[in-house]
């Protein structure tokens, strides 16, 4: 009797936490949702700003997050893919392998406003490519490489070490067995990586401050070496600058709901892929 | 029964770092035989056919001295590809090991890998060995479905298709029904009588049954020493060292 007792204020010791958790979750996107719809318009998404921010819309800065995103993802995609073959398939098993690997997952955690710092002082000023597009999607690219490398090692570690054998079985090369079976094995689970830091990437405020991010641009970047207007930096500029803080609260709620709908959306179709892989191999 | 020997192994030792998997190893397989190796877990049964194919220098930290000959060539010889010696002697495994594509490409995989590209060629060289491996009239219809649907009898045969694809000589099979139900062991069973026709066979196998009902040869090994190899029906019928005797009549392994 005493035993059943204590079980259930376990049990409901469980249920608060989570419903704690729920509601916080819930009223992030409640309060989002609530203040920043009254933003939204046709105008808002389709439009350049004006009058010192406080009319107009936002569409450059959507149009730049994407850019600085897809950037991003061209660099460290085969970068991070490649590196993890080799980590996987490649390198001799041991002390130092260990060491890459403990480095790289250190580097995830470094603080993201200290990547800003290095892209400023590498790739705006030493490769002189100044405050733009290309050094923003660099800078992102180098903060999500070690989540496509961890995420790319998993996929690859996942591959049964059977058919690696079975194809080397045969005749084929190491090469062409990572090539041919390994590799097209491990892609559901490898882009599933990629696109939850596509959402991270889009996300990131501190790595574009002082690489890519511009508070005003007259209309959209004319090439990968303009300065740009990006999602997170806007609000953050929104709510900290300009002369009319109650004009552009609400601008700052609409940028946020619009961002929060890209994120959630790719993580909606990572989510999407991963079960429909499940379906065929499970 | 007068036989070439297909694969000949002199002095084989073997180590796994400080362990030593195989002592001083020397075993005749002949051509066109069933050869079954027999002996309690651990024993060196499946490093020592991992070694025919060369399929053992990929575990790091491993150490071999002696020889093996497959057709008088030294397989260990710096002059030839591992490759080569892999295409030459194909294996089946403990567990069927489909690649995640449909029937067809599994099988041509290997051929494209050895650089065939004529299509037609490719067709019927797929026909060819999924009639071999007595699987042709149960997937003719569907050889664009996935490998992965297929029972796991019939993606041992295609696992076996895929070796005979490739024109392999040697087949080795380890443990091939290890994970199947009595009828699609039987079909392997019965599969292994027709291929060694044509093919030199070696089985891995923890099936004392199995070793008596498909082998000409059988080993005995123990501890990672070869006690015994002669014909398969004098191992079980009279054999000269009693440790052979206590295994095969089931008294420890």
């Amino acid at each position: 009797m005493r035993k059943n007792i204590i079980q259930n204020l376990g049990f409901f010791a469980l249920f608060i936490c989570m419903a704690i958790t729920l509601i916080f979750l819930g009223s992030i996107i409640y309060f989002i949702s609530v203040r920043g719809f009254k933003a939204i318009s046709w105008e808002f998404l389709t439009k350049i700003p004006r009058l010192g921010m406080t009319e107009g819309g936002i569409a450059p800065a959507i149009a730049g997050t994407f850019y600085l995103t897809l950037g991003a993802i061209l660099f460290a995609l085969p970068l991070g893919i490649a590196c993890a073959i080799y980590l996987c398939e490649y390198s001799p098993k041991g002390f130092i392998v260990n060491i890459i690997r403990i480095s790289i997952n250190n580097l995830a955690g470094v603080p993201s406003v200290v990547f800003g710092l290095f892209g400023l002082a590498v790739f705006v000023k030493f490769f002189g490519f100044g405050i733009s597009i290309l050094s923003g999607s660099l800078t992102l690219g180098i903060l999500t490489l070690p989540l496509i490398i961890s995420s790319a090692q998993e996929a690859l570690l996942a591959v049964p070490q059977s058919i690696r054998e079975a194809s080397l079985s045969l005749g084929a090369t190491r090469w062409e067995t990572i090539k041919n079976i390994v590799l097209p094995t491990a892609l559901p689970g490898i882009l599933t990586g990629v696109i939850l830091s596509v959402g991270r990437v889009a996300g990131e405020t501190a790595p574009i401050l002082f690489t890519a991010a511009a508070f005003y641009t007259r209309g959209y970047p004319k090439s990968i070496f303009s300065e740009v207007m990006a999602l997170p930096y806007h609000i953050y500029a929104l709510m900290t600058e300009g002369t009319h803080p109650d004009k552009q609260t609400v601008i700052a709620y609409g940028c946020s709901l619009i961002l929060l709908f890209m994120v959630l959306m790719i993580s909606g179709i990572a989510i999407f892929i991963r079960q429909k892989q499940r379906g065929i191999h499970g | 029964m007068d036989s070439k020997v297909k694969i000949k192994s002199e002095n084989v030792n073997f180590f796994y770092g400080k362990t030593q998997a195989l002592k001083n190893i020397n075993l005749d397989i002949y051509d066109k035989q069933v050869t079954a190796i027999i002996g309690p877990s651990g024993c060196g049964k499946s490093t020592f056919i991992r070694l025919l194919n060369r399929m053992n220098e990929l575990v790091p930290n491993t150490v071999l001295t002696g020889k093996i000959y497959l057709d008088g060539t030294d397989i260990f010889s710096p002059s030839v590809d591992a490759v080569e010696i892999r295409r030459q002697v194909g294996m089946v495994f403990q567990k069927p090991n489909p690649f995640p594509k449909n029937i067809f490409d599994n099988i041509s995989y290997g051929l494209k890998v050895n650089g065939s590209k004529d299509r037609s060629f490719i067709e019927d060289k797929v026909e060819w060995s999924l009639k071999k491996a007595a699987l042709w009239p149960e997937v003719k219809d569907r050889l664009h479905d996935s490998a992965l649907r297929l029972s796991g009898g019939q993606q041992q045969r295609l696992c076996i298709a895929r070796s005979l694809a490739v024109e392999s000589k040697v087949i080795l099979f380890d443990e091939p029904c290890a994970s199947l139900d009595p009828i699609s062991t039987a079909k392997i069973e019965e599969l292994i009588t027709e291929l060694k026709k044509e093919y030199t066979i070696i089985i891995v196998t923890h099936n004392m049954q199995q070793a008596a009902r498909v082998s000409d040869y059988t080993a005995f090994f123990l501890m990672g020493e070869l006690i015994e190899f002669s014909k398969t029906q004098d191992i079980f019928t009279k054999p000269k060292d009693s440790k052979t005797e206590a295994y095969v009549t089931g008294r420890f392994g």
